[in-house]
């Protein structure tokens, strides 16, 4: 079994751009030197969508705004992206409440969405749980059953045993037994989450940056999105330019809505490969049962499965910084034809290698009946990757 | 050993137990140039109970930030340590600062020094029949070096650390965030502070030792050591060949920052997972550097109140050496979303269920050892009673985070704030307070209140379990750690765990209440105050014990043994 699931960058381009950013951001820190460091122009990974006009910002704008932000000047960059509404015939997904999100006062894993998920939240609640849960209930009631049989008036002369070999082997073999129990069904899961996307599957990059995702589509046309959290109502401005959560009609959650979510299509394998610009980050949506680290100079690559059609969020997952509490993931899985009219409504954007036709409104309509049949059932060349069918532990590199 | 116990056979005419037969140092010299073992610990006992409160005060102030979502106080925090109020930027930091500060003082300034330093030094050389430490005047050092890292730690609180003031990247100071992601002197300072306390740890490590493979008094085989000095000596184990690594790594980070290097830059070749093997080669171990010398206390007090030698004694001591090695090569377990290999995830998924069994053992032996036992409640034997529980529930989500493909949706959330909480909050510090209510009497030679102990173990077993046990639910709906701020749905298990806190306070208050009673209105001390179930040399001896004890080695019998 080969790993070949992380590919290491080829280009030094992103490596470039991380040590650029954290070379700006130190000399950022120098108050004198905030205002020389704000507007250096920094490379963008991503070149082709970068200069374009059209519905996305400049990249490179945007990043020079966000070291600016990094530097503590918040600047006023007219909004570091559009906003999503502002793009032609698409509107983004109502969430359902409690659907890819947390409950209040939820007590378990949250729904899941994905064949890893509902594998894995099999493995927690019907393997694991009764498990540790029978494990503590054995201690405690022994403890409990120690403490009223054998304590001082119950039974005054203590004995002097302190051996039992048979006791001793028992108790030894048997957690052995039990976690062999355990490590089957676990490591068949680690081995399905690394079974690698069809060839022919669709490409997200995603870069974690000081603090927001960038979303990447090299399969639609080099376009990007960036996303950034919704500024929260009554608190101090978090991201400048973008709108409070809420007055919109499709928002989601405050502190987990973000201005631009991560379009993708629905019941069909993604090929994510996440990186990052500046410190670790970490891409996670506990619904689709997915976390895997963005690591400058790394490229981490993983399988992202979305069944059904819906909003699905999730947070930074690790310590990068500030705001590491205010750069969410928004994930819109779309139906196959609504996607498409999703990618052409950006500047640049394209499908299946066409160039884009003149007017996307009307092209939105046409690639519909096709599309349709794949939303329920994954498309041909998706079948293969599905990995609820397959029931070897002995993942393809 | 031979010139050690020559020099002491030298005092032998002072009859030991004898207060006034003691010739005291001048204040200055006693605690200041100190080279008793017993003043060296009590002096690792009085720092980590103070770094203690700090500690915990840091986590008052995030509990109480936690309460509801948005931010509340830490502005007012932060403008406390020089940042402006205004800014929001530096708020934020202080929320970081506040976690990575607690995460280092309680690991390296209160854990270690009151397990390993304190009760460490006080008992070991007691257990195992010896005068002193092997070398006292290293002792001495090791307690300094502590105190001295704990002051650069409070000092980078105050300097600039990105964009406010202190270090914000975490305990684990994961680059490239502590790199060129924290500009300013505080991540230094930091830094400093563990290579400081590192290097005290490794001398006492070395100390401890040996010690123990030196200075047992004759008749006493390694077999019939006491299990906490077995515990003991594991864990110097573990520190002696961690710690380097931690100081390797931390090295690393300061050339990279200060120097131009780029061992974890990518921009020069560099690799920032690379840091995280290093950190968590000596981080894994470093977990059970904490909780060893607890199950080593655990088991003394078990058997202690049970009446009965410990249960299965060879599996014991053997189950802890284990734990040890194994606890080397399971630590890429705190990486599995670095993006490693399918066959680096499924070994150490493997390898680390693996230190389920040796745990396991160590359980059912404590149950065993009271089992046909004629149990009495003193207070240490509730808080050991409360550890066994409190760990088996810190335990068993271990095994569940073991699973590489579940910790794909339980990493980096509140689930492993439960975990790690439940065996070190409610495991390791559960443990100190049974070690220092079964030993407080024989350091201070006063008893403390039986009734307040009592209390104080309710009160804080209840006030923990409702910090704690709601985190579990907050982890498995996906709250990350790290977080000053949430999103509403993970409100209500915010509040209990913060109402949790208030109550675990007042236990703490209890506590030193009892004290308090302890040295104004508690009976004097008899040398062996526990009774027939106490049987380690240390209650031979009078309480407080002689300045300078055992100046007659005592001869450990044939058969005796734990």
């Amino acid at each position: 079994m080969k790993s070949g699931h992380q590919v290491r960058p080829t280009s030094l381009k992103i490596s470039h751009l991380g040590k650029a950013l954290g070379l700006s951001l130190a000399l950022a820190m120098l108050p004198s030197a905030a205002l020389a460091a704000a507007p250096t122009p920094l490379p963008a990974y991503s070149t082709p969508a970068a200069g374009a006009p059209g519905a996305q910002a400049p990249v490179a704008a945007d990043k020079g705004a966000a070291s600016a932000e990094v530097a503590g000047n918040p600047v006023n960059n007219e909004g570091p992206t559009k906003d999503a509404a502002a793009l032609p015939g698409y509107t983004p997904m109502k969430p359902t409440p409690g659907i890819g999100m947390p409950v209040d006062g939820g007590i378990g894993l949250q729904k899941q969405f994905s064949p890893f998920g509902e594998y894995g939240h099999w493995i927690h609640d019907v393997v694991l749980m009764p498990l540790v849960a029978a494990m503590t209930i054995l201690v405690l009631v022994l403890l409990v059953w120690v403490a009223i049989r054998f304590n001082r008036r119950a039974n005054p002369i203590a004995s002097r045993t302190s051996h039992n070999t048979l006791l001793e082997v028992a108790w030894t073999l048997i957690p052995v037994l039990i976690l062999v129990c355990i490590a089957v069904p676990s490591i068949d899961l680690i081995a399905k989450q690394y079974k690698p996307a069809p060839k022919t599957a669709l490409t997200v990059k995603i870069t974690g940056n000081q603090w927001f995702w960038t979303y990447s589509y090299p399969d639609n046309g080099e376009f990007e999105v960036n996303s950034y959290m919704l500024n929260l109502p009554g608190q101090p401005i978090i991201n400048a330019g973008i709108r409070e959560v809420g007055s919109k009609p499709w928002d989601g959650p405050s502190h987990m809505e973000v201005d631009n979510r991560m379009v993708v299509p629905a019941g069909e394998p993604i090929r994510l490969q996440i990186t990052a610009a500046d410190v670790i980050h970490s891409f996670a949506v506990p619904s689709l049962w997915f976390k895997l680290d963005a690591v400058p100079g790394r490229i981490n690559e993983k399988v992202l499965f979305v069944e059904k059609p819906g909003v699905y969020y999730g947070q930074c997952s690790e310590l990068c910084g500030v705001k590491h509490g205010y750069m969410p993931i928004a994930i819109e899985a779309l139906p196959r034809a609504q996607y498409n009219a999703w990618v052409l409504a950006h500047a640049g954007g394209v499908i299946d290698g066409q160039k884009k036709l003149a007017d996307t409104t009307t092209q939105a309509p046409a690639a519909a009946p096709a599309a349709d049949a794949s939303e329920a059932v994954p498309a041909d060349n998706a079948s293969e990757a599905v990995p609820s069918v397959e029931t070897t532990a002995s993942p393809a590199a | 050993m031979a010139t050690t116990a020559d020099h002491f056979q030298g005092h032998v005419d002072d009859h030991h137990g004898h207060a006034d037969h003691d010739h005291k140092p001048s204040f200055f010299a006693r605690w200041f140039m100190s080279t008793n073992h017993k003043d060296i610990g009590t002096m690792y006992l009085v720092f980590a109970i103070f770094a203690g409160v700090i500690g915990g005060a840091v986590s008052g102030i995030m509990r109480a930030e936690l309460m509801h979502p948005g931010i509340q106080y830490l502005g007012m925090v932060a403008s406390f340590f020089g940042d402006d109020a205004s800014d929001f930027n530096a708020t934020l930091h202080m929320w970081n600062v506040l976690i990575t500060a607690h995460g280092l003082i309680m690991v390296f300034f209160v854990v270690m020094p009151a397990t390993i330093g304190g009760f460490g030094n006080w008992f070991v050389p007691l257990m195992i029949g010896a005068p002193d430490m092997a070398f006292p005047r290293m002792n001495n050092i090791s307690f300094w070096l502590t105190f001295a890292g704990f002051c650069s730690l409070m000092m980078s609180a105050f300097v600039p650390g990105g964009l406010g003031n202190g270090a914000g990247t975490g305990w684990t100071v994961y680059a490239p965030l502590s790199t060129y992601g924290s500009t300013g002197p505080a991540v230094d300072f930091g830094i400093f502070a563990l290579h400081l306390a590192g290097a005290g740890s490794i001398m006492g490590a070395i100390n401890l030792i040996t010690t123990i493979f030196n200075m047992r008094a004759p008749g006493m085989t390694m077999h019939k050591m006491p299990l906490f000095a077995w515990s003991v000596l594991v864990t110097a184990f573990l520190l002696l060949l961690s710690l380097p690594v931690l100081a390797a790594a931390i090295t690393m980070l300061l050339t990279d920052r200060n120097f131009g290097t780029t061992f974890f830059d990518p921009a020069g070749g560099g690799d920032p997972v690379l840091y995280q093997h290093l950190f968590w080669f000596f981080g894994h171990p470093e977990v059970y550097i904490m909780i060893l010398p607890a199950f080593g206390m655990i088991s003394q007090i078990i058997s202690t109140f049970s009446k009965k030698p410990v249960f299965g004694y060879l599996g014991m001591a053997y189950a802890m050496v284990a734990i040890g090695v194994v606890g080397f090569i399971v630590w890429a377990h705190h990486m599995y979303t670095t993006g490693l290999s399918v066959n680096t995830k499924m070994y150490f998924t493997a390898a680390t269920m693996v230190i389920a069994v040796p745990t396991g053992i160590k359980i059912f032996s404590w149950i065993a050892t009271m089992w046909g036992g004629s149990l009495e409640f003193k207070s240490p034997m509730v808080w050991a009673l409360g550890f066994i529980f409190l760990f088996t529930v810190g335990g068993v989500t271990g095994v569940v985070l073991a699973n590489g493909g579940v910790d794909d949706v339980l990493h980096d959330t509140y689930y492993v704030v439960a975990h790690f909480h439940y065996v070190l909050s409610l495991g390791a510090v559960t443990a100190l307070f049974a070690g220092f209510y079964y030993w407080f009497p024989k350091m201070s030679g006063r008893m403390h209140s039986e009734f307040l102990a009592h209390v104080h173990f309710w009160i804080f077993f209840i006030g923990v379990n409702l910090i704690f046990f709601p985190m579990h639910f907050l982890g498995l709906q996906g709250m990350p750690r790290r977080y000053p701020d949430y999103a509403e749905a993970y409100t209500h298990w915010n509040q209990v765990a913060t109402i949790g806190y208030m109550i675990m306070a007042v236990s703490i208050v209890v506590w030193f209440l009892n004290i308090v009673y302890a040295f104004t209105a508690g009976k004097r001390a008899e040398g062996n105050y526990w009774g027939e179930g106490a049987t380690t040399l240390e209650w031979t001896l009078s309480s407080p014990p002689p300045f300078h004890q055992f100046e007659t080695l005592p001869v450990i019998e044939d058969g005796a043994h734990h």
